[in-house]
């Protein structure tokens, strides 16, 4: 009954979908309130329906319903209650239905707090927002149903992957989704702003919070997905380069071009037909994403079963969806009127340039993430593009995008002074040189690179805090002056501090763990003791274990420091019966200025381990700036520009407007 | 059968428990080793994904960090060790992509992108000069600017 | 500038043209995404002379490729797809064609064994116990059939298990060819 439900209320969400998409747009044309009304009724219908359907699918998990073949093919009813249900998402079809899921609550979203659009606008780009939650529904009950029934039912299911089995990767998919579809309501709002042929600072002002909110999920689920590899796959890395990372990755950053050019819509009615473009790339990019990773036509670690046949549907979602859009966009960009003027030396030349870089960088990206398949489709000839190609031409073009946020930030609108600006930045100029300077000198001048990012990075967090202090007038007046003038800065400023530094915090977290990370390669026996990171750690031998759906075997390293015992680690070797297959748990101490890792590996024939132990100083700070940079995101959605009310006031005006 | 050979590598060859280089494999020579690594880390595991021999446990990749020690212990450069297993596998085997008549756009392509969209900047700062004053505000949108300007 | 606007279209209807293309070719079977080209095509075999599996059996050498046109093969009793291909291998040696097989990182016995149970259709089987010669024949998946002519020359190759498809379209043919 569970899979026949779920399968129901798919069928009939999508009709609501099919309506959604429709009538609220014919009505916006023919100017019929309640046509266009029908809009957020449908959207709530909606997502309650997918809902539903999404709830069953994840009941027929918790109770191992092996009559449905997906739960047949990904569960066990031995695994812990939280990997029962995160096998929902760790599977193809399962995870296309909660992208759905999502995509449908993103349009319930904009029903719920879009009270205070404008009628028509809010009833274009729920209709849009229909129509893509329509074709990826069809896509679902077409090519990916997972309510389908399995006859005669098997007794026990077949398990998921052990190393998806991670809490890390339970949240992971949903997050990165969030970040995705999140940028679907972007795309409507940028294709509804086409239709009516209209762009001004009150539709940046609508998007934004969107942008935000989407933008901070997708790096949260970036930042887990490394996270995720760092510990599971045990050798320390934390990014490979991975089609899959890359598909997730140049969303990011053209939505992060977006986030800021939205800025300068928002401010000074200028870059529209650009902003709107990069609105519609950021979803076109991460359609793109999905793409690449569920037609299995870029073999990676990641990949669900390779399937043409879904593969050809989403490339024709993807003509339909971009290609749409694109050519409503290259028919309609010229009605958008260019706004304001600014001099080639202002704050808003400063973020088109900071949108040049990031946009490259995307590219730069996504060309050496199809180039393998490119070559091959047109010449047959196989390449392998690795992380020495993106380390060679994707971080020099990043490198300038450290610099210039500091300066960008604190240009004027219009016109600036960037000889004064530099002058104020004294500080954090003289900061860096010696940062760079006392490591070319410590280090015996081997690490010139090193040197340089540990330079920028300081640049980077010295020069924003300069800005905070020139802001509230730091050492000018009392202290406790300062500190008022601090809590009535904008919200929007504070999660630009926050983000930008934490961009620092992110570099330093890369360069040093990457430049100084110390690795022992031992066989180890019980007794032998090794010296890493400040740390003496003891190998006491191994001991078997049994988990609740594993056995295995798990080594102990006695830490040290000072001749204090300080804890115990216990990397693991385990294998799952049900899914034959193994993992290893890593064993780390975790400290902010380093990670102890250790990984058990075979016994040789004379009864030694062998054994791996890295010492990553400062690698944390990876995902500590990463996970700030979304804090910093979310901050600055709660500015109150972005409040309701006031956004209440001011669409009543806008609509007025319009009439 | 295509797919059970696909599901076959995949399971055997390349399973996800990454052990890499082991104890035994490590060079006395600290400096020959150092070698071999950065030698490892260039080198594609040909059948994982993205990965290099040095992060590999499968069969081949040890086989081949193996190689590339046993070739450097008899004396071979580095580059000579390049052009033997380049010889047995081609340019796939090589995580950073030779720059010849296939890899052109690949390796020019940032630039070339780069290029093009600074041509774009500078022609839109160039044709904003010109237009400075191009369409004045309409009555209604001073108002909305007024109005925008408030709220801030 | 204005017509700038066509730049993303173009992009997008490329790459799109682009993925159609490689989706089809991979579902007509003409290219796959696992399946790397060998370098090794139109060269002369790599030199090598191995042990042989069973105590007084004979090891296998590049020297006994010369003279006749000649399959070598790559496995392992521990390698499951060679099993499925097994069958084929002893067809093409019950029709005449001289198999050499190169037993890629075995224990000895094992190798035996399966020979013994499912048959033997190798002329000569080298052990490759470090597995550098199978680098050498730039080996990379189990198991592989190389098709090698009579001046010792290759000039096939099969990655992954044979099936009767592949004897009947290809490997049958391209023998039959290079043994006129």
């Amino acid at each position: 009954m569970i899979a026949e439900t779920g399968q129901f209320t798919l069928v009939l969400a999508l009709i609501v979908a099919i309506v959604q998409g429709t009538l609220p747009l014919a009505g916006s044309v023919k100017n019929n309130i309640r046509l266009m009304a029908l809009g957020s009724t449908s959207a709530t219908s909606l997502f309650l329906c997918v809902l539903v359907s999404f709830g069953c699918l994840i009941q027929a998990f918790i109770v191992s319903d092996f009559s449905v073949f997906n739960v047949a093919q990904n569960s066990h009813t031995q695994k812990p209650l939280l990997y029962k249900i995160s096998g929902v998402w760790g599977n193809h079809e399962g995870s296309m239905l909660l992208w759905v899921t999502i995509l449908t609550l993103f349009g319930a979203s904009v029903a719920a707090f879009g009270k205070n659009l404008p009628e028509s606008l809010k009833a274009r780009v729920l209709s849009i927002q229909g129509l893509i939650s329509a074709s990826f529904i069809s896509f679902i009950l077409f090519t990916s149903n997972p309510f389908l029934r399995l006859d005669p039912a098997p007794v026990e299911g077949q398990g998921l992957n052990p190393i998806l089995q991670d809490p890390g990767l339970a949240f992971h998919p949903p997050f990165l989704y969030i970040g995705y579809v999140g940028f679907s309501i972007v795309f409507s709002f940028a294709v509804a702003a086409l239709i009516e042929g209209r762009i001004d600072p009150a539709w940046a002002r609508w998007v934004r919070p969107w942008t935000l909110a989407a933008w901070c999920s997708l790096t949260i689920g970036i930042a887990l997905g490394s996270w995720w590899a760092y510990y599971e796959l045990g050798w320390g890395g934390w990014w490979f380069w991975d089609p899959v990372e890359n598909a997730s990755l140049i969303p990011w950053l053209i939505g992060t071009a977006l986030l800021h050019s939205a800025i300068v819509v928002e401010k000074r009615d200028a870059l529209k037909s650009w902003t709107i473009l990069l609105a519609i790339l950021t979803f076109s990019m991460s359609l793109l994403g999905t793409f690449l990773v569920r037609s299995g036509i870029l073999t990676s670690v990641h990949t669900f079963a390779t399937d043409p046949e879904r593969g050809v549907f989403i490339l024709l979602l993807l003509i339909l969806i971009s290609g749409s859009a694109l050519i409503l966009y290259a028919l309609r960009a010229s009605l958008i009127l260019p706004g304001g003027v600014f001099s080639p030396i202002s704050r808003e030349a400063a973020l088109i340039f900071n949108n040049l870089l990031l946009t490259t960088g995307a590219a730069v990206v996504l060309l050496g993430t199809l180039y393998p398949l490119l070559l091959d489709a047109l010449y047959g000839a196989k390449v392998s593009v690795g992380p020495p190609f993106y380390n060679a031409t994707f971080l020099p073009i990043m490198a300038p995008v450290l610099v210039a946020c500091v300066i960008g930030s604190m240009l004027r609108w219009k016109r600036a002074d960037l000889a004064g600006v530099l002058g104020r930045l004294k500080v954090a100029t003289l900061t860096a040189l010696l940062v760079v300077l006392t490591i070319i000198w410590a280090t015996g001048s081997g690490d010139v690179l090193v040197a340089l990012a540990l330079g920028v990075s300081a640049w980077i967090i010295i020069g924003t805090m300069v800005q905070v202090s020139e802001r509230i007038n730091l050492f000018k007046f009392p202290l406790s002056k300062s500190l008022s003038r601090a809590r009535n800065l904008p919200r929007a400023f504070w999660g630009m501090v926050i983000s930008h530094s934490a961009l620092g915090i992110l570099v330093i977290g890369i360069t040093i763990s990457s430049a100084w990370r110390v690795e022992f390669i031992k066989l180890m026996k019980a007794g032998d003791t090794v010296s890493a990171g400040g740390y003496t750690l003891t190998f006491a031998g191994t001991l078997p274990i049994v988990g609740p759906n594993y056995t295995g075997i798990q080594g102990q390293f006695r830490v040290e420091r000072n001749g204090k015992e300080i804890t115990v680690l216990l990397p693991e070797k385990r294998s799952y019966p049900a899914e034959r297959n193994r993992t290893t748990e890593a064993g780390i101490l975790s400290t902010i200025s380093g990670d102890l890792y250790t990984v058990l590996g075979e016994m040789s024939e004379n009864g030694e381990w062998s054994t791996r132990i890295y010492f990553n100083p400062m690698i944390n700070w990876i995902w500590i700036g990463a996970i700030l940079m979304a804090f910093g995101g979310l901050i600055s959605l709660t500015d109150r520009r972005l409040h309701i009310r006031l956004l209440e006031k001011f669409s009543k005006e806008a609509n007025g407007n319009a009439a | 059968m295509n797919r059970l050979f696909i599901l076959f590598t995949a399971l055997i060859l390349c399973s996800p428990t990454i052990k890499a280089v082991e104890p035994e494999e490590v060079l006395r020579d600290p400096k020959l080793e150092e070698r071999a690594r950065a030698l490892s880390k260039g080198l594609r595991c040909l059948v994982c994904q993205n990965q290099s021999i040095d992060d590999s446990d499968a069969n081949l990749a040890r086989d081949l960090r193996i190689l590339v020690r046993e070739k450097l212990k008899s004396g071979d450069s580095d580059e000579e060790i390049i052009k033997y297993v380049v010889s047995r596998y081609g340019d796939f085997v090589l995580l950073k992509p030779p720059l010849n008549k296939s890899t052109f756009i690949l390796w020019m392509g940032p630039v070339i992108i780069f290029i093009f969209g600074l041509i774009m900047v500078l022609f839109y700062m160039m044709r904003m000069r010109h237009a400075k004053k191009a369409i004045p505000l309409t009555e209604e949108e001073k108002n909305r600017l007024t109005s925008i300007r408030e709220l801030r | 500038m204005r017509n700038a606007v066509i730049i993303p279209i173009c992009t997008l209807l490329s790459l799109v043209g682009i993925f159609g293309l490689y989706l089809w070719q991979i579902g007509t079977g003409q290219k796959s995404l696992n399946h790397l080209p060998s370098t090794l095509i139109n060269k002369p075999a790599p030199r090598f002379n191995l042990p042989p599996i069973n105590r007084g059996g004979k090891g296998f050498s590049t020297k006994m490729l010369r003279g006749n046109v000649s399959l070598v093969n790559i496995w392992a009793s521990w390698c499951i797809p060679c099993r499925v291909e097994h069958p084929y291998l002893m067809k093409l040696a019950q029709d005449g064609f001289s198999i050499y097989g190169i037993n890629y990182k075995d224990d000895p016995k094992n190798a035996n064994t399966f020979l013994k149970v499912l048959g033997n259709p190798y002329r000569a089987v080298g052990a490759d116990h470090s597995g550098l010669t199978s680098i050498d024949w730039g080996v990379y998946g189990y198991p592989e059939t190389f098709i090698v002519d009579s001046n010792g020359y290759i000039r096939y190759r099969h990655v992954g298990p044979l099936s009767e498809t592949d004897l009947s379209n290809t490997i049958q043919p391209i023998l039959k060819r290079l043994e006129n």
